[in-house]
């Protein structure tokens, strides 16, 4: 497998929050096809790191480098990784008071299509998208999260990335706050995105939603750091133990260290 | 003895009857304009009703108007360093005779013509809105569209011509619901007023359509001092919409118009404004309106361009369930300062107002909203509801809210909300991160900021204003 087709590749990646050091050296490699699941206890730094993945201008990169098929992001504005591929669904997405779905979504294709032409089928896309994630389509007209549920907007994340069709999605407890209809919804969509170009890293607290979206590595994160990788199995070994006989684990490797 | 400006301050107003003709009487209109076209006086304010044959009681009311004018102070509030450096001297207070001939296609701002390209306003029209033209094409448009209604009994026309053509009904009307001694700006309007609208709706008719197409085309002609008075009668029904998105050229820096609306019982008006005064203008404006029993009138109101606007449209709530509907929105860029807001009197029990302003700051201009309600002992049961809603787009500009309640009755529900807010970076790296480059982003929140607005408006009309603020953002307006 060439470079250029590994979807999303990052090396060492520090990020600090004013000045004070979060994630502390992370390095990933996600082939196309993969499904990556990150778990680890709240505060550890999680969206943290996905949020610096994607460039948001408070979380500063204090070294590493990013690549999205092959190219180096490092350097580039938010909105130009997400041209090259990237996506990152929010832990907790931001009303938009205003602006339509329809309309931002529009606003998102048209930012990366060469030409005009391609929006053509912008209109029955979308439908199709809001019909195979049961959204009602009457969401077209609503404003972008504004006075959603917590379980619309997650919904609605899962629908942009759809329609966005990105080769590398991050997705940051998009299944927390899910009914079962909703988690199995919402799965099925992450599933037909994925397909042997794109890779997902899925930032998530539970098993269950691994039980439709089948995780090939689970890394689990703590204190700013991937401790420990492993297969599928993993997830469920953690739901039943949780993260302090690893945390015990970590620290004894530390002190011998 | 006075003839000239402000000298005359401070002196009271002068009776009605007094005889103008004699005093200030003028024979030779054509060769007064060539030596003095400037300034304002009694002799010019002769000139502009004889020059339009008007009938002895406008030109009375012209006069005293005139008086009211010089004995009225300055506002006292709101942005006094500016509207203390207006000079009335040195403004044209008529242009008839000179309209289309005196100024050229080279005479309008590049940054004017780039912005009627941008809108994509056709060439045809662009010269008659930089006032180059005096004439346009869709005049024919406009005169099919007035058949019709003539056929239903509504009238409508221009003010002169209503003046002439409808003189009883416009003499039953004209000022009735704005005085002259209002305000110093209504004042002088009330003096040198030429153009606007004049409309009748008879009783239960519904105006499907609304009128529009006049004042787009017309935009120019309506000059600087235009004058409005829309009546619609028992039951009927009218929305009517002024103003254009280009941005209104014009060599002189005062406008001041007065618009007066009354909807008798159960009628319906909503009057739709979007003006975009070139930079240079003054935009000091009186709107009100008389609702009577279970009557509903609505102020659409979007203000852009100009130095400095002052403009906050009224309702007088002066029957029983009458409803007030007021939706102001501004952008205020560099060097502007958008002065709007609202006023209602409920003067009637178991009326109902809604104030919904909102305003954009940029690159330091000034959004103010002034707004003001009044709830009469005798108005019971009353329901007000106030929105103030500012966007601050950096950190010179600046917003302000001046929100004034006497209520006098204790039977009132009041509801009252201001904010003033930043666009949140949170909100551009969510939209960042689906692709939209910064000012992309900022110009989709722009958008949906005024979303609430452009939504009430007719579609061809929306569209321009959307493309109209991305060129306020874009900081490319002329
Ligand atoms: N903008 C910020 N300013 C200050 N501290 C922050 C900021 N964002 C995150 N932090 C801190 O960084 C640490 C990591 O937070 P982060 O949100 O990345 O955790 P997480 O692993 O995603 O947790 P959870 O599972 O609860 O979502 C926390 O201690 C948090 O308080
Ligand atoms: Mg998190």
């Amino acid at each position: 497998m060439t470079e250029a087709q590994i979807p999303f590749r990052c090396e060492d990646i520090h990020v600090a929050i004013e000045s004070k050091p979060v994630v502390k050296g992370v390095t990933l490699n996600i082939k196309g096809g993969e499904i990556h699941a990150l778990m680890g206890p709240n505060g550890s730094g999680k969206s943290t790191l996905v949020n610096a993945l994607m460039g948001h201008p408070s979380y500063s990169l204090t070294s590493g480098r990013i690549f999205v098929n092959g190219e180096n992001v490092t350097e580039m504005p938010p909105h130009e990784r997400s041209r090259h591929g990237m996506f990152l669904a929010f832990q907790y997405p931001l009303a938009i008071p205003g602006v339509t779905v329809a309309n931002f979504l529009r606003a998102a294709v048209k930012a990366r299509v060469k030409d005009d032409s391609e929006m053509k089928a912008f209109r029955k896309t979308l439908l199709a998208e809001f019909e195979r994630l049961e959204i009602d389509p009457a969401f077209a007209t609503r404003y972008v999260n504004d006075g959603f549920s917590g379980g619309e907007k997650k919904r609605l994340e899962i629908l942009q990335m759809a329609m966005l069709k990105p080769s590398i999605a991050l997705l940051d407890e998009t299944d927390s706050g899910l009914d079962i209809d909703a988690l199995q919804i919402v799965s099925k969509g992450i599933n037909t995105v994925v397909n042997k170009d794109v890779g997902v890293l899925l930032v998530t607290h539970y098993q269950r939603i691994l039980n439709f979206v089948k995780p090939d590595f689970v890394h689990v994160f703590m204190g700013g750091r991937i401790v420990r990788s492993g297969g599928p199995e993993m997830a469920a070994q953690l739901e039943k133990e949780g993260y302090e006989k690893i945390e015990k684990e970590v620290s004894r490797i530390a002190e011998v260290a | 003895m006075e003839t000239n400006n402000q000298k005359t301050q401070t002196r009271p107003v002068v009776n009605v009857r007094e005889d103008y003709q004699a005093r200030y009487g003028f024979s030779d209109p054509d060769e007064y304009f060539h030596k003095a076209p400037k300034g304002i006086n009694h002799e010019v304010v002769a000139m502009i009703s004889k020059l339009k044959k008007e009938p002895e009681w406008m030109r009375k009311f012209r006069h005293e108007a005139l008086d009211a004018f010089f004995a009225k102070p300055m506002p006292q509030w709101g942005d006094t360093e500016l509207l203390n450096s207006i000079q009335f001297e040195n403004i044209h207070y008529f242009l008839k005779s000179t309209e289309g001939t005196e100024k050229s296609w080279d005479d309008v701002p590049d940054n004017i013509k780039k912005t009627f390209n941008r809108l994509g306003i056709p060439e045809a029209e662009q010269r008659f809105l930089g006032g180059v033209s005096a004439q346009y094409e869709s005049e024919v448009v406009y005169h099919s569209l007035r058949e019709d209604l003539t056929k239903q009994g509504i009238i409508f026309l221009d003010m002169d011509s209503a003046l002439r053509e409808q003189e009883e009904i416009v003499k039953k009307y004209f000022a009735t619901v704005i005085p002259p001694t209002d305000n110093k700006f209504a004042a002088l309007n009330s003096a040198v007023w030429s153009g606007g609208s004049f409309i009748y709706v008879p009783p239960d008719t519904d105006v499907k359509i609304p009128l529009q197409a006049y004042f787009r085309i017309n935009a120019k002609n309506m000059g600087q001092f235009e004058r409005t008075l829309i009546i619609a009668d028992k039951g009927s029904r009218v929305h009517y919409i002024e103003g254009c998105t280009a941005p209104t050229y014009s060599s002189d820096s005062l406008h001041s118009a007065v618009v007066e609306l009354v909807a008798m019982d159960g009628a319906y008006i909503r009057y739709t404004t979007i003006q975009n005064w070139s930079n240079n203008v003054f935009n000091l404006v009186t709107k009100r309106a008389m609702a009577h029993t279970d009557a509903t009138v609505e102020w659409v109101d979007a203000n852009l361009g100009s130095k400095l606007t002052m403009k906050f449209p009224c309702v007088y709530l002066v029957g029983e369930r009458a409803k007030a509907e007021i939706l102001s929105v501004a952008f205020a860029g560099d060097g502007q300062h958008q002065d709007a807001g609202a006023k209602v009197i409920h003067a009637a029990p178991n009326t109902t107002s809604r104030i919904t302003s909102k305003s954009i700051s940029k690159g330091g201009g000034r959004a103010s909203y002034r707004g003001m309600v009044k709830v009469y002992p005798s108005a019971t049961n009353c329901k007000v509801s106030v929105e103030c809603d500012a966007l601050l787009l950096d950190e010179n500009s600046r917003s302000d809210t001046y929100p004034t309640m006497e209520i006098s009755s204790d039977d009132v529900r009041v509801e009252h909300e201001a904010r003033v807010s930043k666009i949140a970076e949170e909100q551009i790296f969510y939209l960042q991160s689906r692709g939209l480059s910064e000012d992309e982003a900022r110009m989709l929140i722009v958008n949906g900021f005024f979303e609430p607005f452009v939504k009430q408006l007719p579609m061809e009309y929306a569209v321009e204003m959307n493309r109209l603020i991305e060129l306020e953002m874009e900081g490319s307006v002329g």
